[in-house]
C-alpha cells in the first residue's frame, strides 16, 4: 500500500488539513511520554536477556498487543483505508483470513517449539533445527530486509506528513526517526514493547471517533451500504466473498484461489508464523502459557482493526463527494485521491484536540512500527550475524553494546534508505517486493523443520535458497515481461495484487519440494538432538488443573468461531 | 532485574488522563467560542464527551496501576 501513498506525496499547493495550538500540545506530550518511557526502563535493559528480550517476562496481554503493534507499521491506517476506498471490503481479508488462522496455529501449535528451545530469534531456531548456514541465509536476508523497509516506510510516512500537515520532509524523518532511535537504544525491546502497547492505545483512541461519527452521519451501516450502491451502481464494494469467484467479478482481480491459498495459506501465515518482527514480541512472554495466549489476544484485536480502518474508506465511499480518484488522475486533474481518504475524514470530522489526536495516531503507527523493525534487527543482527561470524566468545555486556549501537546503527541505515529513495523513486518497487521474496519461503523451511523429524540440514538451506530465488525470479519475469503474470496467477483477467499471491505459492512450492528431496537424499539429525524443537520429539508441558476459561485452546477456539460468523455476515 | 517495575498501563494512564483535560477543555472552549467553519458533525460535541471518556479510563489506569511502596 505504501507504493500508493509514496505516489501521492507531489507537492501539495495546500495541507489537508490544519492543526490548532491545543493540536501540537497533544503531538509534543507524546514524543515527550515516549522518551521519558525510554529513559526510565533504561535501567532495566543491561543484561542481554533483558535488552535483547525484555527479560522474558512479559504478560500474556502485553506481549499479544505488542505483537500486534509492531505490525501496524507507519502507514497501516491510511494505506488500508485507501485500499478500501479503491477495492471495498475486499481489503478485509487482509485482517481476517489473511490473519487470524495463522496467529491462532502460532498460539496453539507453533509457540511451544519456538518457546522450550529458549532461542533469541527465529533464525536461531534454524541453527538449532539445521545448521549455520541456514540461520545465517535467514538472518541476513532478514535484516536487510527490516532496516530497507524501515527506511521505505520513514520515508513515506515524511511524505504523508508533507501532503496531510505541510510539514517539512526531513524534519518528519529526523525527528521521528531519532525519537525512536533514542528509546529503543535506551531501553531495548522493553522500552519497544512498552511504547508499542501505549502505541496501540493511541492508534485506536486517536482513529475510533471517525467511523463513530462517519456512521451516525451516513445513517448506520445499512444507511452506508446503501450510498455506496447508489454512489457506484457498477461495481460491489460491500461483500467479502461473494465477487472472488472469478478475476473479473471483484474490484481486486483477483479469485478465491488466491484469497484463499496465496493469503491465507502462504503470505500471512509465513509473516505471522516466520517473521521475528512478530514472533519476538511473543517470545519476550514469561512462560509458555502468556507466549500461546499473546497471538490469541493478538488475532482478537486483529479481528477488530476494520472497524478503524476499512470503515474509513467504506465511509469515503458513501460520504465523500466529489469522489476520490486514482493517483495519476489526481495528480492530472488537481482532485483529492484514495490516498488522501483519511485525512479527509480526520479533516471533516475532527476538531481542536481530537485532530491532533488523530495526527498523533498516525505517528504512533509509524513509531511502532519502526521500533519493531530496528530491535529485531537488533537482535538478529548481534545474535544471527555477529556472534557467529564476527565474534563467538565474548561477554554478555559486549554483545548488549553491540545491540545498542546497531540499533542505532539500523536507524541511521533506514534514514540513509529514505534519502535514497528520494532521489530515486524506482528502488521502492524493489524493496517492497522484498516481504513477497522473503516470506514464503521462509514459511516452507520452518513448518518442515517443524513437524517432519526427517528434515535434514542442507535440505532446509537450500530448500530456503532456491525457494526465494523462485520468488525473485517470479517478480523479475512480470517485471520485465508484464504478460507473464497471466501464467504466473493462471488466469489472463488476473491484476498486479494477485502476482504476489500466486507468487508467494509458487515460491513455497518450490521451497518445500527442494527440502522433502535434499532431506531424503542426506543424513538426517539423531532425535536426541531434535527434542525441544520438532514435534514427535518434544514433550510439550500440560498444565493440570487449569480451569477451561484460562485454557488458550479454549479462547482459540472462540476466536475461530468469531471469525468464522464475521466472515458468513460480510459474506 | 529490577522486580519493581512502573507497569505500563500506568503510562498509559497518565498520558491519557492528561490527554482527557486537554480534549475536554478545548471542546468547552470550541462550545463557548464556535469555530467559524465547524466540522460536521459538531452538534454532537465529540470533544467533550471523547475527552471525558480518555479522563475517566486514564484516571483509572493511573490509579489501579499507580506505584506501590516496595513490602
Amino acid at each position: 500500500m505504501n507504493t500508493l501513498l509514496l505516489a501521492a506525496a507531489t507537492p501539495a499547493s495546500s495541507t489537508l488539513v490544519h492543526l490548532s495550538p491545543v493540536d501540537m500540545a497533544v503531538i509534543a506530550i507524546y514524543f515527550m511520554m515516549v522518551l521519558g518511557i525510554g529513559w526510565y526502563l533504561k535501567r532495566f535493559a543491561k543484561t542481554g536477556e533483558g535488552f535483547f528480550m525484555a527479560g522474558r517476562e512479559m504478560t500474556a496481554w502485553i506481549a499479544g498487543l505488542s505483537f500486534l503493534a509492531a505490525n501496524l507499521g507507519s502507514l497501516e491506517l491510511m494505506g488500508w483505508a485507501a485500499a478500501t476506498y479503491q477495492y471495498g471490503i475486499l481489503a478485509t481479508h487482509w485482517y481476517w483470513i489473511g490473519a487470524i488462522p495463522a496467529m491462532l496455529f502460532l498460539g496453539l501449535v507453533m509457540m511451544p517449539f519456538y518457546y522450550i528451545c529458549k532461542t533469541h530469534s527465529v533464525p536461531g531456531y534454524l541453527h538449532l533445527r539445521y545448521n549455520n548456514a541456514t540461520r545465517v541465509l535467514s538472518g541476513v536476508t532478514f535484516a536487510f530486509m527490516t532496516v530497507l523497509t524501515s527506511g521505505i516506510n520513514m520515508y513515506a510516512m515524511a511524505l504523508v506528513m508533507k501532503v496531510v500537515l505541510g510539514w517539512d520532509i526531513n524534519f518528519s524523518i529526523w525527528v521521528s526517526s531519532i525519537t525512536v532511535a533514542i528509546y529503543v537504544v535506551l531501553g531495548g525491546l522493553l522500552s519497544a514493547i512498552f511504547n508499542e502497547v501505549l502505541q496501540f492505545m493511541l492508534i485506536w483512541l486517536g482513529a475510533l471517533l471517525i467511523p463513530i461519527l462517519g456512521l451516525i452521519q451516513a445513517g448506520g451501516w445499512s444507511g452506508m451500504v446503501a450510498k455506496i450502491h447508489e454512489n457506484f451502481p457498477a461495481q460491489d464494494y460491500t461483500h467479502l466473498w461473494s465477487g472472488l469467484g472469478h478475476f473479473n467479478t471483484n474490484p481486486m482481480g483477483i479469485n478465491w484461489v488466491g484469497i484463499v491459498v496465496g493469503l491465507g495459506l502462504v503470505i500471512s501465515p509465513g509473516y505471522w508464523m516466520t517473521n521475528f518482527l512478530v514472533v519476538q514480541r511473543v517470545l519476550t512472554a514469561k512462560d509458555l502459557r502468556s507466549a500461546q495466549a499473546a497471538p490469541i489476544i493478538g488475532a482478537g484485536f486483529k479481528m477488530m482493526i476494520p472497524i478503524i480502518v476499512i470503515l474509513p474508506g467504506l465511509l469515503g465511499l458513501a460520504l465523500l463527494h466529489p469522489h476520490l480518484l486514482p493517483e495519476q488522475v489526481a495528480l492530472k486533474t488537481g482532485g483529492n485521491s484514495y490516498n488522501e481518504v483519511l485525512p479527509l475524514l480526520m479533516g471533516r470530522y475532527l476538531g481542536p484536540g481530537l485532530l491532533g489526536l488523530g495526527i498523533t495516531a498516525l505517528v504512533a503507527g509509524f513509531m511502532s512500527g519502526m521500533a519493531g523493525n530496528v530491535s529485531a534487527f537488533a537482535t538478529v543482527w548481534t545474535y544471527d550475524i555477529y556472534r557467529p561470524l564476527i565474534r563467538k566468545q565474548a561477554s554478555d555486556d559486549h554483545y548488549v553494546k553491540v545491540g545498542r549501537w546497531w540499533t542505532f546503527l539500523g536507524v541511521l541505515i533506514s534514514i540513509g534508505t529514505a534519502y535514497l529513495v528520494m532521489q530515486f523513486n524506482s528502488i521502492m518497487d524493489y524493496v517492497q517486493a522484498l516481504f513477497s521474496w522473503f516470506v514464503a519461503p521462509m514459511l516452507g523451511t520452518v513448518l518442515l523443520g517443524m513437524f517432519w523429524k526427517r528434515t535434514t540440514g542442507p535440505g532446509g538451506f537450500w530448500g530456503l535458497l532456491l525457494g526465494t530465488l523462485t520468488s525473485i525470479g517470479l517478480w523479475a519475469w512480470v517485471k520485465v515481461v508484464p504478460s507473464a503474470l497471466a501464467i504466473v496467477a493462471m488466469s489472463p483477467d488476473a491484476k498486479p495484487l494477485a502476482q504476489d499471491m500466486f507468487q508467494a505459492l509458487w515460491s513455497f512450492v518450490v521451497t518445500v519440494i527442494v527440502t522433502v528431496l535434499v532431506s531424503l537424499a542426506t543424513k538426517p539429525k539423531p532425535e536426541s538432538e531434535l527434542v525441544g524443537l520438532v514435534r514427535g520429539c518434544t514433550e510439550i508441558p500440560v498444565e493440570h488443573g487449569l480451569p477451561w476459561h484460562k485454557k488458550p485452546l479454549f479462547w482459540g477456539t472462540v476466536v475461530f468461531i468469531v471469525f468464522i460468523i464475521l466472515n458468513l455476515i460480510f459474506w | 532485574m529490577h522486580k519493581h517495575r512502573i507497569s505500563i498501563w500506568f503510562f498509559i494512564g497518565l498520558l491519557l488522563t492528561v490527554y482527557g483535560v486537554l480534549i475536554f477543555g478545548a471542546g468547552i472552549y470550541e462550545l463557548s467560542h464556535p469555530q467559524e467553519h465547524p466540522v460536521q458533525m459538531a452538534q454532537y460535541h465529540a470533544g467533550i464527551w471523547w475527552g471525558v471518556l480518555l479522563f475517566v479510563m486514564g484516571l483509572f489506569y493511573t490509579i489501579k496501576f499507580r506505584p506501590k511502596k516496595e513490602p
